[in-house]
């Protein structure tokens, strides 16, 4: 057993108690926790797949915005912790349960046995036309350029949700701002966080986008680094969010789709198909479409963070 | 040379997982909030400090370097907040928070 | 024992206990929590998926890998706007269960917005 194989098992073993505990927690604490830690240990096992830039998004996003999200949430909702665990199920539901997720799971455990070998892959086709791209990491090229398609439907989910939390808002302050003001000692080693951490934050989540043409990374990485670091300075007190009838935050969140959607309709127009880039423009083209969306992307998870609207616009 | 380089790195890297697991027993061991923020943020930071100085050799340039270092200091200054922040709490709501 | 297998048995067993965890929790958060470690145990399967496509000098096949990020995004959205609708659902409501579909309770099913 080489050292990478034993490296492997302990990384499984440690994972497996973690995963556990999120579902056998007794407090929504203690399993919003676990699920942090798992997602970071996960991001380990994500490298040794092989996929970096999977590793940075499910540290980024999974473990570390929805771990924020969660919190929050899980702080808000304590007071009916107990009034909800008293509604525990029967023991017959349980053991349904246990029954139907042990079938699930050694299914997929067995089909996983019967996998064609050799493997179907596209990435000989992605290598082949890696060049006319212009960019170096075969991930960006598919996001960016491949199935770029897919990533315009995922900006536009993104917005979406973001509706969707937008709408829950009460009559009254329709239109508000989002969550609870937050305030912090003024003095605090919170405020003090605050105002060191987020130029560096803003820095390195440009040059996660940035250097995501030739390395691991990405926009989405990128544009959660700079999403956290703004939600940073909201729980500082420092700042806070906008309205949401506001007409720069609308065209802000506008404008990735749209800048996406130009450079599609220009393919239409100038080349052969929607979203079709021309060969020397390609690189160009990606930079383009990528500030605007860590623009859009960065303000619509934090805002999605954020919460539904509680205080109207004019405080 | 590069033989000395290695052995640099496995020293360094092994005193900085010991760090990490002192820290650990510390966490596990100690009986209050305070006691275990002490023995997590000082092992931790020395330990992660001892893995970064023996991954240095093997960075890629003095980028690399950089980057590591950047790595331990942001890890510093984020642990350093966060363990006052949860001292403070637990000074103001008691013990059991 | 390669990694792939690991991750793979891996996958599959949060796929397991994340829809255990669905089923039977009676907290809102908890449900939420399930449902993302079920979300990474599809991503991870995906992945052992996408690593045993690696060719051409790549890691991975890379549209594989491209589809998970993907996916990881959509579903920390569908967290968010589900975290939020239990929030409002307990604002208005002050409780964090749906009621019974028989109408127990004075109070099921009319919540106005004020």
């Amino acid at each position: 057993m080489t050292t990478w194989e034993s490296f492997d098992i302990v990384l499984a073993v440690l994972v497996l108690p973690l995963a556990f505990w999120t579902i056998a927690a007794r407090e929504t604490f203690v399993a919003v926790v676990s699920y942090v830690a798992y997602g970071l240990l996960l991001a380990l096992v994500w490298v040794r797949l092989g996929a970096p830039d999977v590793a940075l998004a499910v540290a980024a996003i999974g473990s570390g915005l929805s771990g924020v999200l969660l919190l929050g949430t899980a702080a808000r909702l304590r007071d009916v912790e107990e009034q909800a665990a008293a509604a525990r199920p029967s023991l017959l539901l349980r053991v349904i349960a246990a029954v139907l997720s042990v079938t699930v799971a050694a299914g997929l455990a067995v089909a996983l046995q019967f996998l064609p070998d050799p493997a179907p892959t596209l990435a000989p086709v992605a290598a082949r036309n890696l060049a006319a791209t212009g960019v170096g990491n075969p991930v960006t090229a598919v996001l960016m350029a491949f199935r770029a398609m897919d990533t315009l439907l995922e900006k536009v989910v993104l917005m979406l949700a973001l509706v969707g939390v937008w709408s829950l808002a009460p009559d009254r302050v329709w239109g508000g701002r989002q969550g609870p003001r937050h305030q912090a000692d003024p003095q605090g080693m919170l405020v003090f966080l605050a105002r060191l951490l987020p130029p560096v934050g803003v820095v390195v989540g440009v040059y996660l986008l940035w250097v995501s043409a030739d390395e691991p990374g990405g926009a989405f990485q990128g544009s959660t680094i700079l999403a956290a670091m703004w939600l940073l300075a909201m729980l500082a007190g420092l700042t806070d969010t906008p309205p949401v009838s506001s007409r720069r935050l609308r065209l802000a969140l506008i404008a990735g789709p749209a800048v996406f959607l130009l450079v599609g309709l220009g393919g239409l127009w100038l080349g052969d198909s929607f979203l079709s880039y021309p060969a020397a423009w390609a690189k160009t083209l990606i930079v383009v479409i990528e500030i605007g969306m860590l623009l859009t992307v960065g303000l619509t998870l934090a805002l999605l963070v954020a919460g539904p609207p509680e205080r109207s616009a004019r405080q | 040379m590069s033989a000395a380089v290695d052995l640099f790195t496995i020293v360094a890297v092994s005193a900085g997982v010991f760090f990490f697991l002192a820290g650990t027993v510390g966490l596990l061991r100690f009986p209050d909030t305070l006691t275990r923020l002490h023995a997590l943020t000082k092992a931790d930071n020395l330990g992660l400090g001892l893995v970064v100085l023996g991954l240095l050799p093997r960075a890629a340039g003095p980028v690399g370097v950089l980057k590591l270092v950047c790595v331990w200091l942001l890890v510093l200054l984020g642990s350093a907040a966060v363990s006052q922040l949860i001292a403070r709490a637990v000074r103001n709501e008691g013990p059991g928070a | 024992m390669n990694p792939l297998t690991v991750a793979g048995l891996w996958g599959a067993a949060a796929v397991g206990l994340g829809l255990y965890g669905m089923i039977v929790s009676p907290q809102p958060l908890r449900r939420i929590l399930a449902f993302d470690l079920l979300g990474s145990g599809v991503f991870l399967l995906l992945g052992v998926v996408a690593r045993r496509g690696a060719a051409a000098g790549f890691g991975g096949d890379p549209v594989g890998q491209a589809l998970i990020i993907t996916g990881v995004v959509v579903a920390f959205a569908a967290t968010a706007l589900t975290s939020a609708l239990w929030l409002r659902l307990f604002q208005e409501t002050g409780s964090a269960t749906l009621p019974d579909a028989e109408g127990t309770g004075a109070d099921a099913g009319a919540v106005d917005s004020r």
